[in-house]
């Protein structure tokens, strides 16, 4: 295959992974590193650079609007990317010595995981509990609804922390964003309200994602022939997507129908693997 | 905006978000740029990337990709654009450090400061390993 014929088939690709990713929640690195290893058989190291790199670019410029509203909460984010950036490096690490197999079985696991997650009735909850060590991380905040700024506070911040260990480690070896379980940690963990956990989850991406991008890029993973066609298509799409979102609310069999589709898409790159095919 | 001693987390925020959205732009733009040279320069080579063989030698440091990408060579110039989009939530959390610096809040310095090494380590133990 040409070099052109290649990079509109990915820009193409990437573009519609880059939309079912922001519609369902899930990010376009779910659908782009299946695409790139089972349909064009890319090297998954190459696929999960590729990944990585769309990755931060669509968090950056979704978590760009975000901030500006006021409804991240940024000290949360500051003091949960220790634990992120920290697990992202090892898992950027353990990715150079865990065989291609597990990491394809993994990333099915995970796949089918978060669109379950993505399934889930998302019910706003607000906890005044301020503990000392919540006090003194000045981790509590206020966030917009209808208008008004709503106080709320934070629980289980041990429990939370170790959740983002996990969730960056997840995001360095694979190469997603990992936001659902980032959310797990904060939604149901930590119990933060639920547009605050995922506009903060949206802002620690990119800053988990550079932690191991870092390391994939100085050993040769992320290939510019690959990583421009991704970043392009996952971006776009992904800022069309969003524009969807605003005129429509996300009908609940089109989210069964996400959730079918990816579930399908897990089983292949779980059958591959153990297959050895990946 | 506000002089030093004023400067409060709604600053930062518009800081902040100016940096994600500046960042995001430029990287991107200098990867679509250096997309059209690779593509107008090898459009018809093969694309076969189903064994891991790394990155093109001549982009293999960092002195090769910004040497390489002045002389117009299009993978070069994609490189530095990928560059350049890593180093955008990297800047946000520097400018997070000094933001918490003005407002004279410790702590989140701190952790602002501890986040950045973990980052650094990361990169140097990624050139070394």
């Amino acid at each position: 295959m040409s070099v052109i014929l290649f990079t509109i088939i990915i820009v193409i690709g990437a573009y519609f992974a880059g939309l079912l990713g922001s519609l369902t929640g899930l990010g376009g690195g779910f659908i782009i590193i299946p695409l790139l290893t089972l349909v064009r058989h890319v090297d998954i190291h190459y696929a999960i650079g590729a990944s990585l790199v769309s990755v931060i670019a669509t968090s950056s410029g979704a978590a760009a609007a975000y901030v500006k509203e006021g409804i991240t909460n940024i000290r949360i984010g500051m003091f949960l990317e220790i634990a992120t950036t920290a697990g992202a490096f090892t898992g950027a690490i353990l990715a150079i010595y865990v065989p291609t197999t597990y990491i394809a079985v993994l990333f099915g696991v995970i796949l089918i995981f978060s669109a379950i997650m993505s399934l889930r009735k998302k019910a706003e909850h607000i906890v005044s509990e301020q503990s000392p060590l919540v006090k003194r991380l000045k981790l509590g905040g206020t966030y917009p609804v209808d208008g008004e700024m709503v106080e709320y506070g934070v629980s289980n911040v041990t429990g939370g922390f170790f959740m983002m260990l996990f969730a960056g480690l997840i995001s360095g070896l694979l190469g997603i964003g990992s936001g659902a379980l980032k959310v797990i940690a904060m939604d149901s963990i930590m119990r933060i309200p639920f547009k605050v956990s995922t506009t903060t989850s949206n802002f620690m991406i990119g800053g988990t994602a550079a932690a191991s991008a870092v390391v994939y890029f100085q050993r040769g993973y992320i290939h510019p022939a690959i990583a421009m066609p991704v970043v392009i298509g996952v971006l776009f799409g992904a800022l069309s997507g969003s524009k969807i979102l605003v005129n429509a609310t996300s009908s609940n069999w089109m989210r069964w129908t996400f959730a079918i589709i990816v579930t399908l898409i897990a089983t292949q790159m779980i059958y591959n693997g153990i297959a050895g095919k990946i | 905006m506000a002089s030093p001693g004023k400067f409060k987390d709604t600053d930062m925020q518009l800081i902040i978000g100016w940096i994600l959205r500046g960042g995001v732009a430029v990287s991107m733009a200098v990867v679509v740029i250096g997309g059209l040279f690779f593509i107008s320069h090898h459009g018809h080579s093969i694309a076969n990337f189903s064994t891991f063989k790394g990155t093109p030698d001549f982009i293999s440091t960092p002195k090769g990709v910004f040497e390489n990408a002045f002389q117009l060579k299009g993978q070069a110039i994609i490189q530095l654009g990928i560059a350049l989009l890593i180093a955008t939530p990297i800047l946000r959390v520097v400018f997070a450090a000094i933001g918490f610096i003005l407002e004279k809040d410790h702590l989140y310095t701190l952790i602002s400061i501890i986040v950045l090494l973990v980052i650094i380590v990361s990169m140097i133990t990624g050139r070394i390993g």
